[in-house]
């Protein structure tokens, strides 16, 4: 069997793969933080809930109704996406003009009631949810066995974040985005009904959180709790990437994927460290993260 | 399009307005009218209280008391975006020019807010520079081009009246000039314009009257007529 620095390249290849697909799941949920970051100033703690809602939801959907994978994958963020206009709009903004702190200690706080209250009703252990027929089986693509929903994981993360690229940085909405992002009063007062623009911006956010749950519920154990973890790594991706750059947060989350790919390969025991490693050797050298604007 | 402007319109009666930035109380009963066509300025020292009055019309202080009166209604209770919409066209003292936009959509983010605005074509004609530049980043334009951006950014949108805090701040006279004949034609629109200057040898030719502003209060009012008569007085109040 071919070999790379003594480790079989099927099985590097392997790592490599899950590190992709991590990396997409990363990328996504960074991308809707930093979206709201832009407008709204605040780091959004409900993110990983919101995650889960977008999972959960297409699990009740289904097993209640019957709602398939292509409908929920629409369905499930579009719900949740209100939920989030309504956070915003009912919570948030009472509190937009005090210290953003507040705003961020209260996005933590729903986080918390949202996932307190589904595990009241779900439970922690982990509800199943099938694959679409579809999926099932993969290629073999000689040196790997590529299984098609991780393909199709990987495609369709990188168009949304691609689509979400271009959409802010191409559009005429983008403009006013990016324009909210460097001076929102100013905006306003120029006409723009920014209010509205904040509510749509954070609805948004929670969109892609949502459309990320519906892509993990096949293939990760669909639960109240599976948002928490995987929001504290995204948060350790956020700072490595900085905070200023849309772009900045989808390249970060693919790279921090592979590194921790490559580390599962070579040093088992500190692939879930090692994100943490690069975040505290990135706030060492460059504080304001690989992308974000130095202060 | 060409009704004569009835001058005895009252575009904005501010009275009895105290604005607050947080706990510090900044203005303290500012009493203005100005009607449909006029160039009004404000005058006074650094830290008067001028931007903060252009501020407060725009609803961009804090807590503001009194009332201000556009085209009739009482805009107290009125959001910034409903302000604009009012037909108000605000550029800030530090131009706002966002730099992540390039000078076109810099251009094109203010909503119209009136029938009646310049098109694009008519601006790059006034401005030519934008033109050149037009798909340039905010960030990358000389401080003349980004006056030039931010006075145009108003214009397209229709707004009939217009606060300019300091378009002359900092730029060569050939660009304070060029602003100069900006107002000019502007004026002979009938749009209204409530100019804050630091160069009163820009503003004095221009203008219709004159407000003296001094710790937050109007402390003198002058008509064109009157500014010779009264030009020590001013000299005064302007420590010149
Ligand atoms: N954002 C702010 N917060 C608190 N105080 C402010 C703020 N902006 C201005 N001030 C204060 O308000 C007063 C008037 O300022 P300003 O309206 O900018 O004066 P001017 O434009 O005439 O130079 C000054 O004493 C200034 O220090
Ligand atoms: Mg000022």
């Amino acid at each position: 069997m071919d070999m790379i620095l003594g480790v079989p390249i099927a099985v590097l290849a392997g790592q490599l793969l899950l590190g992709v697909i991590n990396g997409a799941f990363y990328a996504l949920l960074s991308l809707g933080l930093a979206v709201i970051f832009g407008l709204l100033k605040i780091i959004n703690f409900a993110h990983g809930a919101l995650y889960m809602l977008g999972a959960l939801t297409t699990v009740v959907m289904f097993d209640a109704f019957g709602v398939n994978y292509w409908v929920s994958l629409f369905l499930a963020p579009i719900l949740v996406g209100f939920v989030g206009v309504l956070i915003e709009y009912f919570l948030l903004r009472r509190i937009a003009h005090e210290d953003h702190i507040y705003s961020l200690l209260l996005t933590f706080g729903v986080a918390l009631v949202i996932q307190g209250v589904l595990t009241n009703i779900y439970g922690v252990s982990g509800l199943r949810y099938s694959m679409p027929d579809v999926f099932r089986g993969g290629v073999n693509l000689g040196f790997m066995f590529l299984p098609y929903y991780r393909a199709w994981v990987i495609v369709i993360a990188l168009l949304v974040c691609f689509g979400t690229w271009f959409m802010i940085e191409k559009t005429k909405l983008g403009s006013y985005l990016r324009a909210g992002t460097e001076d929102s009063q100013l905006m306003q007062g120029f006409g723009i009904n920014v209010p509205l623009l904040v509510s749509l911006t954070y609805g948004f956010g929670v969109m892609l959180a949502a459309f990320a749950g519906v892509l993990a519920a096949p293939i990760y154990s669909v639960s109240p709790v599976m948002g928490g973890n995987l929001l504290i790594v995204v948060f350790a991706v956020v700072v490595i990437g900085g905070m200023g750059s849309i772009a900045g947060a989808v390249i970060t989350g693919l790279l921090m994927g592979v590194i921790e790919g490559f580390t599962k390969v070579f040093y088992p025991e500190g692939a879930s460290a090692v994100i943490f490693l690069v975040m505290v050797i990135v706030l060492l050298i460059r504080p304001s993260g690989l992308f974000g604007k130095e202060a | 399009m060409s009704n004569p402007v009835d001058r005895e319109y009252e575009q904005l009666r501010i009275s009895g307005l105290h604005a607050f930035y947080g706990e510090s109380h900044i203005l303290h009963g500012i009493n203005i009218v100005v009607r449909r066509g006029e160039l009004v300025t404000l005058l006074g020292r650094n830290g008067a209280g001028r931007s903060t009055t252009l501020k407060a019309i725009m609803n961009m202080v804090g807590k503001r008391t009194g009332s201000i009166m556009i085209n009739g209604t009482d805009t107290l209770s009125c959001a910034p975006h409903q302000i604009a919409r009012l037909g108000v066209g605000y550029c800030p003292e530090h131009r706002g020019i966002f730099a992540s936009l390039n000078v076109q959509e810099n251009l094109t983010l203010p909503p119209v807010v009136r029938s009646g605005g310049m098109g694009l074509e008519e601006i790059y004609n006034m401005f030519p520079n934008l033109y050149e530049r037009r798909f340039s980043q905010g960030s990358k334009l000389s401080g003349g081009e980004q006056q030039m951006l931010a006075m145009a950014r108003i214009l397209r949108t229709g707004a009939n009246m217009l606060l300019l805090d300091e378009i002359t701040e900092g730029l060569a006279p050939v660009i304070v000039q060029k602003l100069g004949e900006v107002l000019m034609k502007l004026k002979a629109k009938g749009l209204t314009i409530i100019l804050v200057e630091q160069n009163f040898h820009f503003a004095a030719p221009l203008a219709d009257r004159h407000y003296v502003m001094e710790h937050g209060q109007i402390v003198e009012e002058i008509s064109a007529d009157e500014l010779e008569a009264k030009q020590s007085l001013l000299n005064n109040y302007l420590g010149v």
